[in-house]
């Protein structure tokens, strides 16, 4: 399903002498990372407009010679190639793109002297307060003063003061001593979030970033501005003297927030989530993620963390839950209430479980309102990957209307809820109380307090799997931390219940999971576990096209026509 | 040799006695009748007409002017439009402002012809903050010619029309940078654009072509629409064509304004019988020849080499004195002829404390976007500052000049030479001085020494 590269212009550019075939257009710092070249910079930014105004990317340029009359090439008699026009001033390769026959050299004296000048001047008023700086560790201006610096100060004035702890927003705070004015921030608050609050007061040295007056930098997209910040000016409030950066550990997430499932890093140390970052993934978030998606591992420790099985309020050891659970749902009248924030591996062993009680399945649906940017209509992350597996065949609806009738009718007496509240998703407490509930969740609510049978599960940061985003594409999770005490593997837990109820003996990882899904699931033939590419993989969305899916357009995701959508 | 009789072409009527700046004045002395003919002629003969002149701009960068008009995007379909650099900000330079104040419907006359040439249908005269009455005084005149039909919808019964704007700055140095001048005729910061791709000819004021000329430059236009580029060329010397406007200030006799054609009168004449020579009792130390960036001559230094007469290339052995006031001339000997502000120093000044007045201006006027012009100008700032206020070190000079080095040529507009070619300069030419500062300081003070603002 992968769309091949559309064929574009290559053209040959020349890298201290190496000759490499790119794209037109491509700048020389692109160019150049092709042939492992390091072109250093600040205010560059892939995503973001080219302002050039570090100088760091300062390089050699030149061109071919050509008569200037005849426009025949110039040849070099000694080389037998044609002659190059070096230029006699430095450019920046940011705004450099390639054009047939362009040559630049990053290691010549000019160059050096350059760059060892920019980072003279870029720290001359810098306060070097590395030991207590959050941006210790993964700090461009540290990275490129050893590695370009001339590693001696000759400035002995007074540097300049600016204010150290500026508020911009409820969860950004500035540095402004450490700013290096390399506007990243304010380009991508312009550009990207399209929240224009941000801008220089005063000028040379003096220059100063800060909030245009009245206005804060409160949108959803803020802490990119820490992200992106080449240095330790813009921290994030809350991650602010928290913990050496070093010291963390780097797990592969997704963003569980909606559909859009922005790719992430989550970093932890001994157990302990501190921050959560974008991961780039150029089809889905590019480098980007909402800042309400980073707080979302406070609930690993928060509050109402369930943390013992228990079978009708008493604590229980996990067998026994399971005998419990299994003996209430081959009473008959069961259902299963899947959810949209599960596993694709979660939901397909829901539907085992469906299968093995013959209970009907639902899924709760979590409609809000797209921002357009990084999170959709669709507040489930992985309603496709239900679809996907087969647990439902239809769009959840607004509320579990049809399930409430048939408690209502009695139809239904037990019912397995996967971390989902009945009460949140419209089931009356009368309706609760008529019904055996068997709770697999992390977190207490209504549906655990009512339930006869509870089973702690893990959060999305103590398990491994995969789900599927808006745009059918499949992508993994990793465990970043252990799971709390008390807690089971939510895989465990299923496939222990699946075959209690009678079903197959499956595996309870993903690594043994995953060839009984293959067999079983079409969508996701042919494919493993272990083969999902870091940036995920597009499944075949053609059997799902006529749903009428609830996102609208966010990056990288165009809502199919509803034309379409009816064909 | 005796100074040549000053040329004046743009100042023909300026200083006469009774001759104010209204239009009834104006039009008294021949006014608007040139604009009358040009807009009976094809735009592409004035244009050309101008290409012909050799006409060089007046703002500072001596840029051919009728190179610039033809390098701008005619087929984009935008809007073209002309934007005039009012925003007379070089140290030393003072002449845009006397033609404002003086005659600005010389001024309107010549923007009119040149919208016209060029299919412009809106002007804006870009004028520094620190000159309200020059905003005043050009409101007052436009309001006039407008009324007179010779700005507006359809000027002069033609079925041309063109309106112009005053637009004020809020005092920027880097305003009078093209780029700036346009993201702050936008209502931005006066960051200078990138160029590539920001070309003013292709993607200038709100990203449609747009010519950007000088005062002094559009004023010469309309007497090259009137005398024709050919003549024009004659005036002056080859390549170096028209006259200029001379701004003399510092410790001469006579400073003020002065138009010669251009090349014709050496530095020395300018100086020392135009200006009347220097103050009593003193003699001529240095002179900056073009607005206070450019490179600082030394008197008694002596230029040598090989240069172009005719088709023959010739020696020469200048001294200060000799060389002609001409923008190739200026360059050839390493300094530019850049806005025509001569500032002249005597015997009596120290060019530790010169370079420390220059430098806190430029670290003043550093817009801040860019790393090297930003932090260098400050440094070198800070450093002459020391040396003037605190302790100087007989290193510093030669720190200067690094840092001066470290900023030419690697910023995004010319504001990185116009800040490091003083201090490159000063130290090139006084390094004995910036050496020995640190003892000269302990000396007394000369009693007429001016004093340190």
């Amino acid at each position: 399903m992968i769309q091949p590269a559309t064929p574009t212009d290559l053209i040959t550019v020349n890298i201290d002498g190496r000759e490499i075939a790119v794209p037109k257009g491509t700048n020389m710092i692109e160019a150049a990372r092709r042939v492992n070249v390091d072109v250093p910079f600040y205010c560059y930014h892939q995503k973001l407009s080219v302002v050039g105004n570090c100088r760091m990317c300062l390089v050699e340029m030149g061109m071919p010679a050509v008569d200037p009359a005849t426009k025949a090439p110039i040849m070099d008699p000694a080389t037998g190639k044609q002659k190059v026009n070096w230029m006699p001033r430095p450019t920046i390769a940011c705004a450099t793109n390639a054009s047939p026959g362009l040559h630049i050299r990053t290691t010549s004296p000019m160059v050096k002297d350059c760059r060892e000048g920019v980072m003279e001047f870029l720290l001359i008023n810098h306060p070097l307060d590395c030991p207590i700086c959050d941006q210790a560790g993964e700090c461009k201006l540290q990275e490129q003063a050893t590695g370009y610096g001339r590693g001696y100060s000759r400035f002995i004035e007074q540097k300049n003061v600016k204010p150290k702890r500026t508020q911009l927003g409820p969860r950004v705070t500035l540095d402004d001593e450490r700013c290096i004015l390399c506007s990243r921030c304010i380009r991508f608050s312009k550009e990207i979030a399209k929240d224009d609050v941000l801008g220089f007061t005063d000028r040379g040295s003096y220059s100063t970033l800060t909030c245009y007056p009245g206005k804060k930098l409160e949108n959803n997209y803020s802490l990119n501005t820490v992200d992106i910040c080449p240095v330790g000016a813009l921290t994030s409030t809350d991650f602010r003297f928290k913990m050496r950066v070093w010291f963390l550990k780097q797990t592969d997430s997704i963003d569980m927030e909606s559909s859009v499932g922005a790719n992430t890093v989550v970093w932890s140390r001994e157990g302990v989530v501190y921050r959560i970052t974008p991961r780039q993934n150029d089809a889905v978030n590019d480098t980007w993620m909402a800042d309400s998606g980073r707080v979302l591992y406070k609930a690993v420790r928060g509050s109402g963390r369930l943390e013992s099985v228990r079978v009708n309020g008493a604590e229980s050891a996990l067998d026994f839950a399971v005998a419990a659970a299994v003996e209430l749902i081959k009473a008959g009248g069961a259902a299963v209430v899947g959810s949209g924030r599960s596993s694709v591996e979660e939901q397909f062993l829901a539907k085992k479980l469906a299968a093995a009680a013959q209970a009907p399945a639902w899924l709760v649906s979590r409609v809000g309102e797209g921002d357009k940017l990084l999170i959709s209509a669709d507040r489930n992350p992985n309603v496709r990957g239900a679809l996907v597996t087969g647990l439902i065949d239809r769009l959840p609806g607004d509320r579990l209307d049809e399930l409430a009738a048939q408690i209502d009718a009695g139809t239904v007496r037990t019912v397995v809820a996967l971390g989902e509240d009945l009460a949140a998703a419209g089931l009356t407490s009368a309706q609760l109380a008529k019904v055996a509930i068997i709770y697999l969740g992390t977190h207490a609510n209504p549906t655990s307090e009512a339930a006869r049978v509870l089973i702690p599960t893990l959060t999305v940061f103590e398990k491994h799997g995969t789900v599927v985003n808006q745009q059918f594409r499949i992508q993994r999770f990793a465990k970043a931390v252990p799971g709390v005490s008390g807690a089971t593997d939510d895989l465990l837990a299923l496939a222990k219940l699946v075959a209690a109820a009678g079903g197959p003996a499956l595996g309870a990882d993903v690594g043994s999971l995953w060839p009984v899904i293959a067999a079983e699931v079409p969508a996701l033939a042919t494919m493993a576990y272990g083969n999902i590419p870091d940036t995920g993989l597009l499944l075949d969305a053609a059997p799902w096209a006529g749903l009428p899916f609830v996102e609208g357009p966010t990056l990288h995701y165009q809502a199919p026509a509803k034309e379409a959508a009816r064909a | 040799m005796p100074a040549p009789a000053q040329h004046r072409l743009i100042f023909k009527h300026i200083d006469e006695a009774g001759y104010s700046n209204d239009l009834a004045c104006y039009v008294r002395n021949g006014g608007y009748e040139i604009l009358r003919k040009a807009v009976t002629r094809k735009p592409e003969e004035l244009i050309d007409e101008v290409k012909k002149s050799g006409l060089r701009g007046r703002g500072g960068a001596g840029f051919p002017c009728g190179v610039k008009w033809s390098l701008v995007d005619r087929k984009s379909g935008k809007p073209i439009y002309l934007v005039v650099n009012a925003d007379e900000s070089e140290p030393g330079t003072f002449k845009d402002r006397y033609i404002m104040h003086q005659d600005p419907h010389q001024l309107i006359e010549g923007i009119m012809i040149s919208c016209f040439a060029n299919n412009v249908k809106v002007a804006y005269i870009y004028i520094r903050g620190e000159f309200p009455a020059g905003a005043r005084i050009l409101e007052q005149a436009i309001a006039e010619a407008r009324a007179a039909n010779y700005v507006g919808p359809s000027i002069l019964g033609t079925a041309y029309g063109c309106e112009i704007y005053v637009h004020r700055g809020a005092g920027a140095y880097i305003c009078g940078e093209e780029t700036g001048l346009i993201e702050s005729l936008e209502g931005k910061r006066p960051y200078p654009r990138i160029k590539p791709p920001y070309f003013p000819a292709v993607l200038g004021l709100y990203q449609c072509p747009t010519i950007v000329n000088n005062v002094e430059t559009l004023c010469h236009v309309k007497h090259i629409a009137d005398m024709g580029g050919e003549a024009y060329a004659k005036i002056g010397t080859p390549g170096n064509t028209g006259t200029r406007i001379l701004c003399v200030s510092g410790h001469v006799q006579r400073p003020g304004y002065y138009e010669f054609e251009v090349g014709k009168c050496t530095l020395g004449q300018l100086l020392h019988e135009v200006c009347g020579g220097p103050l009593p009792g003193r003699t001529f130390k240095a002179v900056i020849p073009g607005g206070s960036s450019a490179k600082i001559l030394r008197f008694g230094e002596r230029f040598k080499g090989k240069r172009k007469v005719g088709a023959e290339m010739a020696d020469y052995d200048w001294g200060v004195e000799d060389i002609p006031m001409d923008f190739d001339s200026l360059a050839m000997i390493g300094s530019m002829g850049g806005s025509g502000g001569v500032i002249v120093m005597d015997d009596s000044v120290s060019m530790v404390e010169a370079l420390g007045n220059i430098n806190a201006f430029y670290s003043h006027e550093s817009c801040g976007q860019c790393t090297p012009c930003r932090e260098g100008s400050l440094w070198m700032k800070k450093i002459t500052a020391r040396m003037v206020h605190g302790a100087a070190r007989p290193e510093d000079g030669q720190l200067l000049k690094s840092v001066a080095d470290q900023i030419a040529g690697r910023t995004i507009c010319a504001f990185g030479e116009a800040c490091a070619w003083p201090t490159q300069s000063f130290i090139a030419k006084f390094g004995d001085e910036f050496k020995g500062y640190a003892e000269a300081k302990k000396a007394p003070r000369a009693v007429d020494a001016p004093e340190l603002v």
